[in-house]
């Protein structure tokens, strides 16, 4: 007999944990079905980790209404969940005299949103707040709720949350083939069938693949890449808030932006591509991010670039979230999740929740008791493990042996290398691995396989 | 807190050269700080021949040689497992031991932390995040530490003295590079080393050529070349990112002391832009060998004697 489920999510990147946390902590059965040898593989893995207010997002869009209510709710459990937020606030900025005269409309767009503390900034205020900003700036605009958080350990606290609650995460698992049987769904994958009443797709950059599988899509996901460049950790004092620029018709721009890491960074690049896994960066693309940076903040010419790497957005042909119910087939779609997924999938994950208590089951009546399950600080402005002692095996992220050994163990082990990065920034550092690489790819496959 | 004399930061052949003499010298209260669990330095790992105590008779191998040094610097104060975070607004460091954080102080401080090769990040290489690819230092820990043979085929990128290292090493694992590929007209090093490299190695060399991606799905399949405008795709299931060294400058890159290419701006006597803090060895962003840095070590605990005569 296959196991059966109430719901079975398929996606396992950020928007897919929320979903699975948020049924999971409603009393529902659960199973997440992810194709990559880890979650977050996908979409998730590459992003620029802001977490927005919605100040310019569409007008009354399902978008800001999810955005704003992730929002809400990161900031209600971050604590229970130790999850990080650097309060960076954010700067629009103005570059040339035609960026200045937008910037009115983006402070009236904000306020439109219920974003009520954006304000203009004159050029002696910019100077104050920004001090190493290129003088050339016009204007800006300040936006006090944007932040800066972790792109994966949250992700990672809404998965244990929900295996806590009783939901199960499959690896390894890429969907091949959905069917009904009898008022189930059948779904059949690398690791296994199982069997759900309510499938929830949020496939991401293969949502229109696995729509395909049960009916025809009604979206194509069109990836859009975002390549980003990095630079060392004494770039992250010259810039206090995130530097956005002002967006155009087709994009939101290129942004320079602090890490929970302690980093600065810039990016992303909008380009379409039909990569939809492992993207590629180009050294042309990267020398260009590379000198705009220099550009905004002059002071960078001088500081070391750590880190380069490429995310893909799952956009679609349409600018909305796509979320709907089809009501006859106990099947949720969830897609076009774009950059703002981090923001919004704790509130993507409550509208799913309304829209199958409203279509296809009732809750249960009765909650189960609520579980935290606080994740390891990775946050270069909390405590972190190495200062308690142990053995550091990475030394420019000042990562112990500890750290890495219990990222490999617990409910849900990093499933590959990469996991065990985004886990604990071990290689992610300035000398990428020169120094610690043989030794944390050791651990790993001891600790996967029992042998090196 | 603990205060001393002499700290010295890092336990390579340069920090435990100086060490040494300074004890020779008279001079007691020294500390060596070492990050790593055992002294020593890259030579750790550099699993072939060269390598000579003071330079001389080269005929030892990089572990050998640090065993030998760890011998010689044996009944010093060598602090293993101990890493400088960083340095206190108040010219103190804030050290991490086994044991947690503490704090230390000193009248003189070395900083002999070395050199490593760029990244791929900061060279901007392009293409897929993939396994298979990394700098020389972590193709000889894998080797000749871990026993383990990453790749079959690789590329190697770079002509410098390291690339010939690597040669050996892949020789040592029965790994057969495809080629060896430099963006200069000439080889890094001298003439004879292509030659060698073809000869004792069969492996060919490719000036003025450049690595413009490295592509694969999960592991790498090939690397996208470009010699004077021409493009090539090589088929080769790793790549080593050789070469160009930068000073591990990560301790005073904020600011703390000035900094030229990474590496402290010192003074002929090693002294840098603070006058209590000095560099030497490799950190000072000349490639030298071992026992170079050896020499340096012991130059400078010379100057230091006499500064307390």
């Amino acid at each position: 007999m296959d196991k059966r489920f109430d719901i079975a999510v398929i996606g396992g990147g950020v928007v897919g944990l929320a979903i699975l946390r948020r049924f999971a902590m409603s009393g529902l059965t659960c199973v997440l079905l992810e194709k990559g040898a880890d979650i977050l593989s996908g979409a998730s893995k590459g992003n620029s980790a802001l977490l927005h207010t919605g100040f310019d997002a569409p007008a009354k869009s399902l978008e800001l209404q999810c955005m704003q209510a992730g929002y809400q709710e990161y900031f209600n459990i971050r604590q229970k969940l130790n999850l990080p937020l650097l309060e960076t606030g954010a700067l629009v900025i103005a570059w040339t005299q035609e960026e200045s005269a937008a910037l009115d409309g983006i402070v009236e767009k904000a306020h439109a949103n219920s974003v009520s503390d954006v304000k203009r900034l004159t050029q002696t205020e910019i100077r104050i707040r920004e001090p190493q900003i290129s003088k050339s700036a016009l204007g800006a605009v300040l936006v006090p709720g944007e932040h800066v958080i972790d792109p994966w350990s949250a992700p990672l606290a809404y998965a244990q949350q929900a295996i806590a609650h009783g939901a199960v995460i499959l690896r390894n698992a890429e969907v091949t083939r959905v069917e009904r049987a009898n008022s189930d769904w059948r779904i059949t994958s690398r690791s296994g069938d199982v069997l759900a009443s309510t499938v929830i797709n949020a496939a991401g950059l293969f949502g229109d693949k696995v729509e395909a599988l049960a009916h025809e899509s009604s979206f194509t996901i069109k990836p859009r890449k975002g390549q980003f460049v990095v630079f060392d950790k004494p770039a992250a004092k010259l810039a206090r808030s995130i530097i956005l620029p002002v967006p155009s018709e087709h994009t939101k721009g290129v942004v320079l932006f602090r890490t929970i890491f302690g980093n600065l960074a810039i990016g992303p690049t909008a380009e379409e591509t039909e990569e939809r896994t492992n993207p590629t960066t180009d050294s042309t693309t990267l020398e260009k991010l590379k000198s705009r940076a220099i550009e905004i903040v002059p002071a960078l010419k001088d500081i070391d670039v750590t880190a380069i790497y490429a995310g893909l957005r799952p956009a679609t042909e349409r600018k909305d979230y796509i979320i709907e119910a089809h009501k006859v087939k106990n099947w949720i779609s969830v897609a076009g999740i774009r950059s703002t997924g981090l923001t919004g999938s704790l509130g993507i994950a409550q509208h799913v929740v309304k829209l199958y208590a409203k279509h296809f089951g009732r809750l249960p009546k009765k909650l189960p008791e609520v579980i935290w399950t606080p994740v390891p600080n990775l946050a270069e402005q909390s405590i972190r493990p190495y200062m308690k002692g142990g053995e550091i095996i990475c030394h420019c992220e000042w990562v112990t042996r500890g750290e890495i050994e219990a990222a490999c163990q617990g409910p849900l082990p990093a499933g590959d290398l990469g996991g065990l990065k985004r886990r604990t920034r071990a290689m992610m550092g300035r000398c990428q691995g020169f120094y610690c690489g043989a030794e944390v790819t050791t651990l790993f496959e001891k600790a996967k396989h029992g042998t090196p | 807190m603990e205060h001393h004399e002499i700290v010295i930061i890092g336990g390579g052949p340069a920090g435990l050269a100086l060490a040494l003499e300074l004890h020779t010298l008279g001079l007691k209260d020294v500390v060596v700080l070492e990050r790593e669990l055992e002294a020593g330095g890259v030579p750790r790992h550099c699993g072939h021949f060269g390598f000579g105590i003071d330079n001389k008779n080269r005929f030892l191998t990089g572990p050998k040689f640090a065993i030998k040094l760890r011998e010689l610097a044996e009944g010093l104060d060598i602090r293993t497992g101990t890493t400088v975070l960083e340095f206190t607004l108040r010219g103190t460091m804030r050290l991490h031991s086994a044991s947690g954080i503490s704090e230390m102080s000193a009248t003189r401080i070395i900083l002999a932390t070395g050199t490593r090769e760029s990244s791929r990040a900061a060279r901007l290489i392009g293409g897929n995040r993939l396994s298979g690819v990394m700098n020389t230092g972590t193709f000889q820990q894998l080797v000749y530490i871990k026993h383990q043979k990453p790749f079959s085929n690789p590329v190697i990128i770079g002509s410098e003295w390291v690339s010939f290292s690597n040669l050996l090493t892949c020789r040592h694992a029965k790994i057969k590079p495809v080629c060896l590929i430099t963006e200069n007209a000439n080889l890094d090093a001298p003439s004879y080393f292509g030659i060698g490299a073809r000869l004792a190695f069969g492996v060919p060399t490719k000036r003025s050529t450049k690595l413009v991606s490295i592509n694969g799905h999960e592991k790498v399949e090939s690397v996208e070349v470009e010699t004077n405008g021409h493009r090539e795709t090589i088929a080769c299931d790793g790549v080593i990112i050789s070469g160009k060294f930068r000073s591990e400058n990560a301790l005073y890159s904020s600011g703390f002391i000035e900094q030229i290419n990474t590496a402290p701006l010192t003074t002929e006597s090693y002294r840098s832009s603070k006058p209590n803090i000095y560099a030497v060895g490799n950190v000072l962003g000349h490639l030298e060998t071992a026992g170079a840095c050896m020499l340096q070590g012991r130059k400078l605990a010379a100057m230091i004697a006499t500064e307390f005569k």
